[in-house]
């Protein structure tokens, strides 16, 4: 048994190395070939002002992210996500959503595997959802961007949290305290925290929950 | 060739790279089934896995369309398409297109008709997303080697280390959710200023409690009925719930 899991996530990882790197090396395949089809080279200029305008930021936020959401999805889970993206608004919901369904451990191998069920089919039904959108995007424009429901998909995220937070808060109400004291007042004390910063107070919370977790683990308060 | 933002040979490449990503979730999907099956896992666990995480994906996947069909205004569809396919997220992308089309001098409201522009988006939006990519092939086994040793020294620690993980994140959305409260103190001309009401600042933290408290009825439901299938389905119905609400708390409240 020991043997056999130990088999299986070391060829997820052999798996995840190879698709990831062919899918790195993939996505620049698109400008490349535009410059090739239309015969053109990139504006330099453009290019490096548009690069330091979002790259340092960037590239930042996604050293933290593997860090923060690499143990959180799971093996499978990570080498799907990172390459579909929309992790912390889809896929690490649906894979904590489908865990609790199913009644396992993130830690175990049944948690791995239901985490990588679930990202997998999340991302196979977004790809289709959009392909089926980008084939209907003439009647469906007018529907999406009404008034209606623009106003609902802008609560997208305050939707998704009140329903999974009420859930993992009620599990572990006092570890819950105080990341949710200190993650209010800095939202609300910091004008310069709205929803484009978001992600990058994901860390931020994460690490501040940890070391909380560890100080009550190690006093015996949970 | 001439250039379009929507020409068929841009439509016919982002097709095959989203194929291709699709054969990755495919081929994970066939795999983790397959171990499913040789560790016992039932197939009714598995079953739910699928036709839940399936439902709770269309909601969110809907506002990623939306993404695509705004940022095509400019790009053109197969652009917004592929960068909302891999990697990406729709502030990104929308910041990288936008911050590399002003250094140009042009903005996201109209259609890029310069190929040599066009290329430039492509390439600032394609780095910027990059390193991602190149860092989970060679570090997540690394991290998850960690995580073991971690849980082979201490296996208590280990599940309060991943909720401690996952409330961490949690935590971070609840707090955004709060993040224009103080509007309700602000002076009336510095609203006016906004063009923004003095409530409106009120409508997620009213579709987030709509959307909780769906989420305990449809659990005390399920307990009292004995049907498991509520639980099964109640974060995506709290979700649509918690969204739609947003129309009549938006009328009443912006």
């Amino acid at each position: 048994m020991k043997k056999q899991n130990l088999s299986y996530l070391d060829s997820v990882h052999k798996d995840g190395l190879v698709w990831g790197l062919a899918l790195f090396a993939l996505i620049f395949l698109f400008p490349i070939a535009c410059c090739l089809i239309f015969w053109t080279l990139p504006n330099w200029e453009g290019l490096w002002k548009g690069l330091i305008a979002v790259a340092p930021m960037y590239w930042a936020v996604a050293l933290v992210e593997v860090f923060t959401y690499v143990p959180m999805l799971g093996a499978g889970g990570a080498y799907l996500s990172f390459v579909t993206g929309n992790i912390s608004n889809l896929k690490l919901p649906c894979a904590l959503n489908a865990m609790e369904i199913a009644n396992v451990k993130p830690t175990s191998e049944e948690g791995e595997i239901i985490s990588t069920i679930s990202i997998a089919v999340s991302s196979i039904v977004t790809t289709l959802i959009i392909i089926i959108g980008i084939c209907l995007i003439v009647p469906l424009t007018p529907v999406l961007q009404s008034p209606a429901l623009s106003v609902a998909f802008e609560q997208l995220l305050p939707a998704l949290f009140g329903g999974l937070g009420i859930v993992f808060v009620s599990k572990n109400v006092k570890l819950a305290i105080f990341p949710i004291i200190l993650m209010l007042v800095l939202f609300i004390a910091v004008p310069a925290l709205d929803a484009g910063m978001v992600g990058i107070m994901v860390p931020v919370g994460v690490i501040f929950t940890l070391i909380v977790a560890r100080i009550m683990y190690k006093k015996g308060l949970i | 060739m001439d250039f379009n933002v929507n020409s068929v040979m841009l439509f016919a490449l982002v097709a095959v790279i989203v194929l291709v990503v699709l054969g990755q979730s495919v081929y994970f999907l066939y795999k983790a089934l397959k171990r499913a099956k040789q560790i016992g896992i039932s197939k009714s666990v598995i079953k739910k896995t699928i036709t839940s995480s399936a439902t709770f994906t269309i909601a969110p996947a809907v506002s990623i369309l939306v993404g695509v069909i705004s940022l095509s205004v400019s790009l053109g569809i197969p652009l917004p398409w592929l960068r909302l396919s891999v990697v990406g997220s729709l502030s990104y992308e929308t910041v990288a297109a936008g911050a590399t089309l002003e250094s140009m001098g042009l903005s996201t409201a109209n259609q890029v008709l310069d190929p040599s522009v066009f290329v430039t988006v492509a390439f600032v939006m394609t780095i910027g997303i990059a390193l991602g990519l190149f860092l989970v092939p060679i570090l997540t086994k690394r991290i998850q080697k960690g995580m073991v040793k971690l849980e082979k020294r201490d296996k208590r620690w280990m599940e309060i280390f991943n909720s401690a993980m996952f409330l961490g994140m949690i935590s971070a959305f609840l707090g955004f959710v709060f993040c224009d409260v103080t509007n309700l103190f602000r002076s009336s001309e510095w609203l006016a200023l906004k063009g923004i009401s003095r409530t409106s600042c009120l409508i997620p933290v009213f579709v987030m409690l709509t959307s909780a408290i769906t989420m305990i009825i449809l659990g005390l439901l399920s307990k009292k009925t004995k049907k498991r299938w509520i639980t099964d389905y109640a974060l995506p119905i709290s979700l649509i719930i918690g969204m739609a609400s947003a129309i009549p708390f938006t009328a009443w409240l912006a």
